[in-house]
């Protein structure tokens, strides 16, 4: 089971990951499969993307990834761990930055950070999509299931659970 | 699972008027956990009709602009934004709550399911529906990644598609660390977003 240490290694880990998330949680995936999968060891490939499916699959933000990973490492506490170490430091950072915006705003440069930060994170979320799209789609029925489920949700305002709920019938009848 | 439309639809469309009361730490916890229990492939929808239309506890472009905010700092946006907006009406106390709300339901849904997986994960039936699942997950990403792109696509924002493009590249094709990635391409990026300013202004 979890040691002290691993706890440890799982706080700072998450810690320091936040603060390159930029853009969301979403964005550091690729870190949270290198750190998990290729670094510590602490899960599979497959277990990985299980643990992404299962987070979509709950409602609430993407963040909650995190908190599975944790879970995967040291249970409970590691969930919590893991959630809080993600989510504790930016927020306060959050807090101080935005107090300090509303005593001076009318300032440009958040315009021009955003527009600078906005490409980079859309090319760690594509990464992100690419990193679970090879551990999921391992045939091509799988890969076929993923880009209509892309189309569909680009193309349709239909709410996501059923397209995952539709995911999950296919895949219960045998199609991936 | 709960996926229940929001609560109530907006009264009859005036401006939003101020707050007809600033929220206590109840009512900030409550607010923020509902938006995030209905919230299925992202909060932010659902935070901002629950803010806005709802609760009218800030008026659009408020809302806008501490999004902004919280979409550029580091972190998870939304997880930023409750904590935010719960400070600036209740002090600490208001973002602890309001960032409770947000993350305390979902995260025992989340390992409720955990529990369950880590019993029952290996039986093939559940295999089977969890693969088609990520399949279908990975498809909604990449959906969320095409939205994200069309603005870039539409202004040919040449510079910007580069970057994408090579962060892409270094972080999912040659799997480089995050960290040593973003040291290189932060400042790089902001250098070339200024310097463009500039000329477009000069």
């Amino acid at each position: 089971m979890s040691s002290p240490g691993q706890l440890w290694t799982l706080v700072w880990t998450f810690a320091l990951m936040s603060f390159f998330a930029v853009g969301g949680a979403s964005s550091a995936i690729p870190e949270m499969h290198r750190v998990a999968v290729d670094v510590h060891g602490w899960m599979t490939d497959k277990q990985f993307a299980d643990a992404f499916a299962i987070s979509q699959l709950s409602p609430g933000p993407n963040v909650l990834i995190v908190t599975l990973i944790g879970y995967s490492v040291a249970g409970i506490i590691g969930a919590l761990a893991a959630t809080l170490a993600m989510c504790g430091p930016t927020a306060i950072l959050a807090y101080y930055v935005s107090r300090l915006l509303q005593r001076s705003s009318g300032s440009r440069w958040p315009s021009i950070v955003q527009a600078a930060l906005v490409p980079l994170s859309i090319g760690l979320m594509a990464a992100s999509a690419l990193i679970l799209a090879l551990a999921s789609d391992r045939n091509a029925a799988a890969a076929l299931l993923t880009i209509v489920a892309a189309a569909l949700a680009f193309a349709t305002k239909l709410n996501p659970f059923w397209i995952l709920a539709a995911g999950g019938v296919l895949g219960f009848a045998g199609f991936v | 699972m709960p996926d229940s439309p929001p609560a109530a639809v907006p009264e009859p469309d005036r401006p939003a008027p101020s707050p007809p009361h600033p929220p206590s730490l109840a009512e900030l916890f409550v607010a923020f956990a509902k938006m995030s229990l209905a919230g299925f492939g992202g909060v932010l929808v659902w935070a901002r009709r629950g803010i806005v239309e709802q609760h009218r506890w800030m008026t659009a472009d408020e809302f806008n602009e501490t999004f902004a905010l919280c979409h550029f700092l580091p972190g998870p946006n939304i997880v930023n934004l409750s904590v935010v907006f719960g400070s600036r009406f209740g002090g600490i106390a208001g973002g602890l709550a309001a960032f409770a709300g947000l993350i305390g339901p979902p995260m025992l849904i989340a390992m409720a399911l955990a529990a369950l997986y880590a019993r029952y994960g290996e039986i093939d039936a559940l295999r089977r529906i969890l693969s088609g699942i990520s399949c279908t997950a990975v498809g909604l990403l990449i959906a969320v990644v095409l939205r994200m792109m069309t603005p870039l696509v539409r202004k040919r924002d040449v510079a910007g598609m580069l970057m994408l493009i090579a962060v892409f590249v270094a972080i999912g094709v040659l799997r480089l660390p995050l960290q040593a990635v973003l040291l290189v391409a932060v400042p790089l990026s902001l250098l070339i977003t200024w310097s463009l300013h500039r000329q477009g202004t000069a």
